[in-house]
């Protein structure tokens, strides 16, 4: 399954975390990189901090300074205390695993393993992002609050050790931080994608007749140059659209490579470009696709033709 | 001559529109909950979902338009999510929790709970055999914040008199009350997230909190107010040192799952003592809430010794029953 494209593909964009359904097929899930999810949670804590402000200011300025009922205060309190400790676990406990941080950076807390996500993971490793984040934070800033009395040289271990803590994410290569780790959770790359066209029989040129005609034949020995992985690139390129036109040199360039490598004799026009790019991804693409179903892939230009 | 027809592409057209059926659906349950789909649409969920998982695997095994791939992919992937992530009613969440979740965790880890309530129980005679044979050990205990003026130099009307303190005014409880229990709420949960560390740091907090109040015991008994003293603690204590000591327990496990892991790798092993412990440390939070009230209110207007009393003796007969008996015949069914 190594060479699966789809596996190639989310290689890219990070370490895979494949997991089988219950219907025996593999998913192909992506870890989330480090600084998407630091970047999640100084969101989420900036959202609590403004939450925190508009609240107590707004307090202070509907009931005119500090005073009013020490009840309206306690309840303050209570909801303060409930922010700080139950923002993440309220969020992510509400389905879909994601706190308004996370959405926009675009990840998710699933179960390691696939199953539901119970609350009382959700709970665990969120309780243990004290461990994590707040205690090193006063261990950095204020020693003497952790161990009193402590000589030097135990600051500087303990303060190591709460640091190897807090940067446990960058030490695996799943991403676990230490509340993961304890509540069997993960963070992945929240799916999403768009079914765009197909390019080998969707798209339509503006000049192009009602029933497509091919206006190129490729043999097959000029197909077989190209495997999968140039496919793809390819189809990216056709599937790419920059406003400033400045894909139109870069097809161009391709075209030229390509008409270069399988030898082809004639010069391709400038405005037939994409049109002979289309029609050269759909040779090629059938081409493989054929061969995908005896079973042999050619992965790239580089592989052998098995 | 016609351009070539790609089998892949012969494929996508007759599946396509159920894919994009599936994914209206996901799409909405996944913005309004699950329970916003009609009947019609979350019978078809399950089956349009296994749709995609099949074409998914034959796009794998004959398309190449890494497009179609990916949307399947990640389509299969919000389908899993929403199929299998259902969550039950918040309400029905919270039902069980409290009538079978909570108390059952807490006697499946009985053995560590004993040993957390020990160990605390050891620090507090510890200190107050030490304190009451030389009263100068107290200061190694307490912290002077934390004595706030009762320590064995302090004449016996002011220690008594802190027993009876009547500062908050009737309007300050209720803030009183929250701040108690946010402060032992954050105790609670940090003494729990210590057991990662191998649970020597929790070892340490349960010995230290039970010198201290063993401490503040032997001081009390000295001038013979030992009684009114426990009278002053227990009733909040009660709730509050159990709480304590099932979060320290909910360490321990961890502790003890990283250390002697048995037969499961460690992180198996540690995720599956984690579960354990979220559903402890969420029940603990509640008695934290609990004790913060009786502490911050109750405390603060009663003064008769024997209603005192009664109210701890109500407690522990209700903790007692409720962590050992609650929920225990329908574990066993």
């Amino acid at each position: 399954m190594s060479a699966a494209p789809s596996l190639a593909a989310a290689r890219e964009r990070g370490t895979p975390r494949p997991i089988v359904t219950p219907e025996g097929v593999e998913l192909h899930f992506v870890v989330a990189r480090a600084g998407d999810r630091l970047a999640a949670f100084l969101l989420d804590s900036i959202f609590i901090l403004v939450a925190l402000t508009v609240l107590i200011v707004g307090t202070v300025l509907a009931t005119g300074g500090l005073g009013g009922s020490g009840w309206l205060w306690a309840v303050i309190f209570l909801v303060v205390f409930l922010l700080q400790n139950f923002y993440f676990i309220f969020f992510e406990s509400r389905g879909r695993g994601m706190t308004p941080g996370k959405r926009r950076m675009g990840i998710r807390v699933m179960e390691a393993d696939g199953g539901t996500l119970t609350a009382s993971a959700v709970v665990v490793r969120n309780v243990m992002r004290n461990l994590e984040v707040y205690v090193p934070l006063a261990a950095l800033t204020s020693p003497e609050l952790l161990w009193p009395a402590a000589p030097g040289w135990a600051r500087f271990l303990s303060s190591i050790w709460l640091l190897v803590l807090a940067g446990m994410p960058l030490f695996n290569r799943r991403r676990l931080r230490v509340g993961d780790m304890v509540a069997g959770t993960i963070v992945v790359v929240a799916p999403q994608a768009v079914l765009l066209g197909d390019l080998g029989s969707d798209r339509r040129l503006a000049d192009e007749p009602a029933e497509p005609v091919a206006r190129w034949r490729f043999t097959e020995k000029q197909v077989d140059v190209y495997g999968e992985y140039e496919l793809q690139v390819l189809e990216d390129l056709l599937r790419s659209t920059d406003p400033a036109g400045g894909q139109r040199e870069t097809r161009r360039a391709v075209a030229q490579r390509i008409t270069k490598k399988i030898r082809w004799k004639e010069q391709i026009p400038a405005r037939d470009t994409e049109a002979f790019l289309l029609e050269f991804y759909t040779a090629l693409r059938a081409r493989l696709e054929q061969k995908l179903l005896f079973g042999r892939r050619k992965k790239d230009k580089f592989s052998a033709d098995r | 001559m016609a351009r070539i027809r790609l089998k892949s592409y012969e494929f996508r057209r007759e599946r396509e529109r159920s894919w994009r059926k599936l994914d209206q659906l996901v799409t909405q349950a996944e913005q309004h909950g699950v329970g916003s789909l009609r009947g019609k649409d979350l019978m078809t969920l399950p089956r349009l979902y296994r749709g995609a998982l099949s074409s998914l695997n034959v796009a794998r095994a004959i398309s190449l338009d890494k497009n179609v791939l990916e949307y399947l992919e990640a389509l299969s992937q919000r389908a899993y999510f929403t199929v299998y992530g259902v969550r039950r009613h918040l309400r029905e969440v919270l039902a069980t929790f409290f009538a079978r979740a909570f108390p059952a965790t807490v006697r499946q880890l009985r053995w560590n709970v004993l040993l957390a309530g020990v160990t605390l129980m050891i620090g507090t005679f510890a200190g107050y055999e030490i304190t009451r044979r030389d009263s100068d050990r107290f200061y190694a205990f307490v912290s002077p914040e934390m004595a706030s003026g009762r320590d064995p130099d302090t004449s016996t009307e002011s220690l008594r008199g802190a027993l009876y303190s009547t500062d908050h005014t009737q309007d300050g409880l209720g803030l009183f009350a929250s701040f108690l229990f946010t402060h032992n709420a954050k105790v609670g949960m940090l003494c729990f997230a210590l057991g990662f560390v191998a649970g020597i740091p929790v070892f340490l907090l349960l010995l230290t909190n039970g010198l201290a109040l063993g401490a503040f015991w032997a001081v009390y008994a000295e001038r013979g107010l030992g009684t009114e003293f426990w009278a002053w603690l227990s009733p909040h204590g009660v709730t509050e040192l159990l709480a304590v000591v099932l979060c320290s327990a909910a360490g321990l496990a961890l502790a003890r799952s990283l250390v002697f892991p048995g037969r499961l790798p460690r992180l198996a092993s540690l995720a599956q003592a984690g579960r354990k412990a979220g559903v402890i440390v969420l029940g603990a939070v509640v008695m934290f809430f609990v004790a913060g009230l009786i502490e911050g209110i109750f405390r603060q207007t009663v003064h008769d010794v024997p209603t005192r009393y009664a109210l701890a003796t109500l407690t522990a007969v209700f903790w007692v029953w409720y962590l050992g008996f609650v929920g225990r015949d329908r574990r066993a069914a």
